[in-house]
């Protein structure tokens, strides 16, 4: 399978990047890691007549602190942010899930921005992005912008970042001393996207939740931030029954799309399931 | 559309060609460069056969444009022996009956490569997750499993040696 034609360009800026998105207008795509963009366009699903690859911008890569924040390039490669200390020792979260993200192969060309910027539910980083309270920095023609993940995914597709803009960088704060996390993502088999994922960024006090962020991955239009299943847990003892209530409060905002992978039911089961487990395995993280 | 050059170095031989934009690598080098090792599979990135290094990093060339690699530095399967010498992963899939209709061995093979530059030492369970985007459908994973033991042990050897 051959992609259609189209014209290639390979900016060396951002700042070119944009100009040339606000030349070409929507007959144009950016190209991240390609992983979802050209398999499109060799089904045909997608058939932009220009293509600005974005591989050879140096400023979109790279991964730095800045005062308490972690700020990731959203170039930056799966594999990158695996192997990465700052994120092992500041996003944990991120070095462990990216993990389950696909291959080695693909965790070497598949880029954070990309698997955000493209709206997609099955990706992981929309629900880990929202998990660990990232925001995302946009540049357009009128300069940049900063946008929460929480409130930044739309609908199957759809985000925030708009046709003039690239997304630059996520920054994310450095999780507190005494910080727990997880990731659970049901998958039929290793690479696979997620029946039903689960990311928790959780402190306690004592035996009282203290803070806890809840988002699920692939069982809704969008990455799906479970705001009544946080509070739930908040300023609650952690206790079967307040796990259970917030694992039911979580099922009753999913509204999955049926697939292979299994119908409505079984993933709304299941992403209940993965809670439990996300905040069994975040709870024991906290010190 | 116009045809873009390039510039790549391939198995340490530098190419000049004039592609379309939308020539796949696995293509450039089936086509252009007569280089059919790499195999192509699925097509949609799952099954690694058509499997590439380029720049040090495993790539799967059915997912990359060849205009991408204008200054880049591809090794394919053809370039793993020296000199009519089997490389480690070679032999190791030789000597382990890695493969029994060995189509998706090019592929098995650059991954390795890769996969035991990135941990010359690994577990059973870090092969397995390192060769995980490479799908046999014949052989099954317990001798590529093996294979991949059999090149680890003599490249530490080579490097000690």
């Amino acid at each position: 399978m051959i992609p259609p034609r189209f014209e290639y360009h390979a900016p060396k800026s951002v700042g070119e990047a944009v100009a040339l998105l606000g030349q070409l207008g929507s007959d144009a795509k950016l190209l991240a890691g390609g992983h979802s963009l050209l398999p499109m366009m060799k089904l045909r699903f997608a058939q932009p007549a220009h293509l600005i690859d974005i591989n050879r911008i140096p400023e979109l890569r790279g991964i730095r602190e800045a005062g308490g924040q972690v700020v990731i390039g959203a170039m930056t490669v799966e594999n990158d942010l695996i192997t990465s200390p700052i994120v092992q020792a500041k996003l944990p979260l991120l070095a462990e899930a990216a993990k389950l993200i696909a291959d080695p192969q693909v965790r070497n060309r598949g880029t954070i921005g990309g698997d955000i910027a493209h709206g997609d539910p099955g990706n992981d980083h929309p629900a880990l992005s929202i998990a660990i309270e990232a925001s995302f920095v946009l540049e357009g023609p009128n300069g940049r912008r900063t946008v929460a993940a929480d409130g930044f995914f739309l609908g199957t597709y759809m985000t925030l970042l708009e046709e003039n803009e690239v997304m630059v960088e996520i920054h994310a704060p450095a999780f507190a001393q005494g910080t727990g996390w997880a990731y659970e993502k049901l998958k039929r088999k290793t690479g696979d996207w997620a029946t039903a994922g689960c990311a928790v960024v959780m402190r306690k006090s004592g035996n009282t939740v203290s803070h806890v962020r809840i988002a699920l991955t692939n069982v809704a239009p969008t990455a799906l931030r479970a705001e009544a299943a946080e509070a739930a847990l908040l300023g609650q003892a952690f206790t079967p029954a307040t796990v259970q209530a917030a694992a039911d409060a979580a099922t009753a905002i999913c509204d999955p799309a049926e697939d292979l992978r299994g119908d409505a039911e079984y993933k709304t089961a299941m992403a209940g399931e993965m809670v439990k487990r996300a905040l069994a395995k975040a709870w024991a993280r906290c010190a | 559309m116009a045809k873009k050059l390039i510039t790549v170095s391939v198995n340490g031989k530098s190419e000049e060609k004039a592609v379309e934009p939308r020539t796949l690598l696995i293509h450039f080098l089936r086509e252009e460069l007569n280089l059919t090792g790499a195999h192509i599979g699925c097509e949609t990135s799952h099954c690694g056969a058509c499997t590439v290094d380029i720049d040090g990093r495993s790539v799967k060339s059915c997912t990359h444009l060849a205009v991408q690699c204008d200054g880049s530095e591809v090794l394919t399967v053809e370039g793993l022996a020296n000199k009519g010498v089997l490389h480690a992963v070679q032999e190791g899939f030789y000597k382990e009956h890695g493969l029994q209709c060995g189509f998706c061995t090019p592929g098995m093979l650059m991954r390795a490569y890769r996969f035991l530059h990135e941990n010359p030492n690994p577990s059973e369970e870090e092969i397995r997750m390192g060769m995980s985007g490479n799908l046999c459908r014949c052989t099954g994973y317990q001798n590529i499993v093996k294979a991949v033991q059999h090149a680890a042990k003599k490249l530490q050897e080579t490097a000690t040696a």
